[in-house]
């Protein structure tokens, strides 16, 4: 019994029945154990591993200098940035608002650089539901290429604060 | 070796005085802070559940706080002291080695306890039970932390001086009781994951104080979860030698094999450590290759052994039950089964649960394809309700069933209730647990005020079935706050009302 210490010799072979479900547990493991690593080299849909140090003033310069050079209007008092897509596009998280609304072309891939400022915030992007972490003194780079048109949110879904449920940007891709 | 006790004459068990008092004591504690962390879950939900919407801003983020502190923290680490004194003393027939140590675990849990709890309601400690910096706590916030976890790191290590004790006193031989030595897995996964613990709040402590200047934090969050994850393994090792522990009491059950399931929780003690990073999949920082050999490699390990586990646990019930005569067919022993006894109804619902809706969605989101499509969701929170609630919760309740009785001397008062009780609750973490893992498919963010985002620059609408699961998490709630308050009533009532026993 579990509650007494085994007697004799307990140190023995596995009966048939639980040979057999070891066999299959393990065979099971395998195979999910094989599967991340082979999507990640055959798959598309995979986080991004590419990433750089970066200071908060360094990185709101680079939002700065984006502005003045790409801004084509604005929306709900955010600037709206129309970026070349052969240049790095820049994307700031800070409590509690995603700068600038980004205006992207339809399958254009884009180098996306996201960084935050302040805390630690969830860069979501809704409705395709696509998740990454954003933190502050880090540059993640995210390869982006949109493939259907039309308005896309950004959410935050970590939390970030008191005003962490106001903190929605937006992507329009035209 | 001749100490006070006495022969309990439900289990056969010898209960030495010592530990049975702190046993009482832990496990009273457990179900009290069980009892506000659930009214700390009721709040939240009222939050979340969009006809509703209960608390203000702030107030809702100092109860989610309070919520999972209590509940994952307080709750299940109290119930955990209990066992580790159950297992290293009353399974070994042994005494309390150190009764003071006992004592010191019990005042520093509680005292950290408190303080975390005034500092959290206080409003000084706006920052979720993860704290990531540079989000900020009062001091006492950390220092209340670091007092709870060197309490219970007293309590890990005390299970290695009363096992000792035990084999130089001959009261084992060879090697401890199965239970036992899952309970010792899980206190050296313990004493690890408190390692991690004290690497992190500690340097955080000093940097509330001003003594610190940063912490970095990427390393905060790779920390931080070395003591997150880990400890998670603590509370399914546990789960597992309760599991154990209920069959051998109800149906003198016995393991097939002893070498398989041994082997089992050490591939738990080995690997679990190691697979934390598949809370950081979709972090930067980390390289594909370091999250590939963390959480892919290595967690299958540990999950191989969860598979050991979930054959071996109801095959030695099935091998009890059909001893006992009930051998017809395939399935006699189950229709068969105690039923109406809470301690067997709760193991089996927490066995069925833990591997059905825990065990597969944490397989299935630990992969970096499934991270970055689910990762701060509501699909997460749904996860692991599936996993410590709908496992270890409901498997340290039958073990609340079966040990009062015995630790206590009394009857369970109401046992009507305590036999519906694991079905309520059950049927409603059930719900709860696969609606919000349903809105979290659609992207319905985890610690989040107001999913329909009125307050924000540029508003957003969610799919519109995505209203029908936030009212079915707060049906599923409802029904799991009934059985909750079912278990706090019928377990206070007993250990305070219940009948006595001679
Ligand atoms: C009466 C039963 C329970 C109900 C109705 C319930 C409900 C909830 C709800 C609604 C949330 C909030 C999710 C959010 O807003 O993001 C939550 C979070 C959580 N719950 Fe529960 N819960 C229950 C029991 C438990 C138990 C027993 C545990 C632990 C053993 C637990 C651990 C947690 C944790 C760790 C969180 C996450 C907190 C965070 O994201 O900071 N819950 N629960
Ligand atoms: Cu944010
Ligand atoms: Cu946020």
């Amino acid at each position: 019994m579990a509650i007494h210490e085994p007697q004799g010799n307990w140190w023995q072979p596995l009966s048939k029945d639980e040979k057999i479900w070891f066999i299959l547990a393990l065979v099971w493991m395998l195979v999910s154990f094989l599967y991340m690593p082979i999507q990640h080299f055959i798959g598309v849909q995979n986080p991004p591993s590419e990433s750089y140090r970066v200071s908060a003033e360094d990185f709101e310069a680079l939002i700065e200098a984006q502005e003045e050079k790409y801004t084509v209007g604005e929306e709900n008092g955010f600037p709206v940035v129309r970026p070349n897509p052969d240049e790095p596009v820049y994307l700031k998280a800070s409590m509690w608002e995603w700068t600038p609304v980004l205006e992207l072309e339809k399958d254009k891939t884009y180098k996306i650089h996201l960084s935050s400022v302040d805390l630690v915030h969830g860069f979501s992007i809704q409705p395709i539901n696509l998740n990454l972490m954003v933190i502050p003194g880090i540059d993640y780079v995210v390869n982006l290429k949109p493939t259907s048109s039309g308005d896309f949110r950004i959410l935050c879904n970590e939390f970030c604060g008191l005003g962490h449920h106001t903190m929605v940007g937006k992507i329009n891709v035209i | 070796m001749s100490f006070e006790k006495r022969t309990c004459e439900i289990s056969g068990l010898e209960i030495e005085k010592n530990s049975e008092s702190m046993i009482k004591l832990n496990m009273a504690t457990a179900i009290i802070f069980f009892a506000i962390g659930g009214a700390a879950g009721l709040l939240v939900l009222l939050t979340r559940w969009p006809a509703i919407h209960l608390l203000p801003v702030e107030w809702y983020y100092r109860w989610l706080t309070a919520h999972g502190l209590l509940a994952l923290l307080v709750w299940i680490i109290f119930f955990e002291v209990a066992l580790v004194h159950f297992g290293s003393v009353t399974l070994l027939k042994s005494r309390l080695a150190v009764p003071i140590l006992s004592k010191i675990t019990y005042g520093l849990m509680l005292g950290g306890t408190l303080l975390v709890v005034v500092m959290v309601l206080g409003g000084q400690a706006d920052v979720l039970f993860t704290s990531y910096v540079p989000l900020q706590a009062h001091p006492l916030y950390y220092l209340g932390i670091i007092l709870f976890a060197v309490g219970s790191l007293i309590a890990f290590i005390h299970f290695f001086i009363n096992a000792v004790v035990a084999k130089k006193e001959g009261e084992y031989k060879r090697t401890l009781p199965m239970v036992s030595f899952g309970i010792m897995a899980a206190s050296i996964i313990g004493i690890m994951s408190i390692a991690h613990g004290a690497a992190i709040y500690i340097p955080t402590f000093l940097w509330s104080l001003g003594i610190i200047e940063t912490i970095d934090p990427s390393a905060y969050r790779l920390v931080w979860w070395g003591l997150g994850h880990t400890s998670q393994q603590i509370n399914v090792c546990m789960m597992v030698a309760c599991w154990y522990g209920i069959a051998a009491f109800l149906f003198k059950a016995k393991p097939a094999s002893e070498k398989l399931c041994r082997s089992a929780f050490v591939l738990y003690i080995l690997f679990i450590n190691v697979a934390s990073e598949h809370h950081l999949l979709v972090d930067p920082v980390f390289s594909t290759w370091h999250k590939i050999v963390n959480t892919s490699y290595v967690m299958h390990l540990a999950v191989l052994a969860s598979m050991i586990h979930a054959f071996a646990v109801p095959a030695s019930i099935e091998m009890g039950l059909r001893k006992q005569g009930y051998n017809n067919g395939l399935f006699e022993w189950l229709k068969k089964a105690p039923w109406g006894n809470p301690a067997f109804s709760a193991t089996f619902i927490s066995i069925v649960l833990f591997g059905f809706l825990g065990g597969t969605t944490g397989v299935i989101f630990g992969t970096e394809q499934f991270s970055i499509i689910r990762h701060n969701t509501w699909a997460i929170t749904g996860h692991f309700h599936g996993t410590v609630v709908a496992g270890t919760t409901i498997a340290f309740m039958g073990m609340a069933y079966f040990l009062i009785p015995v630790f206590f001397k009394r009857d369970l008062i109401m046992p009507g209730v305590a036999k519906l009780q694991p079905f309520v609750y059950g049927t409603g973490i059930t719900i709860l647990s696969i609606t919000m893992m349903a809105a979290g498919t659609f992207g319905v963010p985890r610690r989040h005020w107001d999913y329909n985002f009125s307050d924000a620059p540029f508003g957003y609408q969610f799919d519109s079935t995505v209203d029908i699961f936030m009212g079915l998490v707060g049906i599923g709630g409802l029904i799991a706050v009934v059985g909750g308050a079912m278990f706090v009533f019928v377990t206070l009532g007993s250990i305070f009302k219940g009948n006595k026993r001679a």
